[in-house]
């Protein structure tokens, strides 16, 4: 598929808001998760 | 009898293993998350009565099944522990818990920003988005449990009680668009409907479905040897493993 550019892919037709909130929200608890889970191993190794 | 899978039942048999096998599964879900997301973005198409805002489907759908799936592997775990008294079991239901609230979490925020432009609201107290709310009081109320009774054995037990007792729920989320009236849309996959446009999307979902199974094996054994470390410190090997590092 091609966006043309990258405001047109930012955009999402319109719905820019709402699919880069899922994602972006998604990767934010991702990266969440590994960082506790990186505290965590330190902790207990420690 | 060269293999014996049961050998790993035992903590300090499966911490090894579970640290061999974790960069594995990482490095799966990393390559399964970059192509699921390729497809979804570039290779699957607009829809056409939704336009770009259905892409939401990659996260939504593969975060519903995850939550639902590893809700049904934690109960399993601590019904295994309940039945057997075998340590490792309390300690995976344990892991399993925090990734599979993540998925519930990720469901239901992916869900409301898909349901505001599609339905007009961000959310509805129907039985799928209900239940599926239920689903993630269950994984915060059982870690909550577990956290808030000291010994081990007894969290263990406790827990499994509230984990068994909870899976009810998981054939209510599954079937609730069926039993009942709901906003939420039927089963995405189905075998009864027409490929010619589900291809590439259903190919992209899959992929992204196993990204996150691959993601929550890496992220419960982290999480398992973390467990067992704790549990296991005053264990002659786990002493030993604390000098080696």
């Amino acid at each position: 598929m091609n966006w043309g550019s990258l405001d047109a892919f930012l955009a999402m037709g319109g719905y820019g808001t709402y699919v880069w909130g899922s994602y972006g929200v998604t990767i934010l608890c991702i990266i969440l998760e590994i960082l506790s889970l990186k505290t965590s191993k330190g902790r207990s190794t420690a | 009898m060269a293999f014996d899978l049961f050998r790993f039942a035992a903590p300090q048999a499966f911490f090894p293993l579970a640290g061999k096998l974790i960069p594995w599964f990482s490095i799966l879900a990393g390559m399964l998350a970059l192509a699921g997301l390729y497809i979804a973005f570039f290779v699957a198409p607009t829809d056409h009565q939704q336009g770009e805002a259905y892409r939401i489907i990659f996260i939504h759908v593969p975060a519903a099944w995850m939550s639902m799936f590893l809700y049904v592997v934690m109960a399993g775990w601590a019904g295994v522990g309940l039945a057997l008294n075998t340590r490792l079991s309390g300690m995976m239901a344990s892991a399993i818990a925090p990734t599979g609230a993540l998925f519930t979490f990720v469901a239901l925020w992916s869900g409301a920003l898909w349901g505001k432009p599609t339905w007009g609201t961000w959310w509805v107290w129907d039985a799928r988005l209900t239940s599926e709310l239920v689903l993630l009081f269950l994984y915060l109320g059982f870690i909550a449990l577990k956290g808030a009774i000291p010994d081990p054995v007894r969290a263990d037990r406790a827990g499994a009680i509230l984990a068994l007792v909870g899976v009810v729920n998981v054939p209510i989320i599954y079937f609730s668009v069926q039993w009942w009236n709901t906003l939420h849309q039927g089963a995405s996959v189905s075998l009864m409907r027409a490929p010619s446009m589900a291809a590439t999307m259903l190919f992209g979902m899959l992929l992204m479905a196993l990204a996150a199974w691959m993601y929550s094996f890496a992220t419960a054994f982290a999480r398992l040897r973390a467990i067992i470390l704790e549990r296991e410190r005053d264990a002659e090997w786990v002493r030993l493993q604390r000098a080696a590092a």
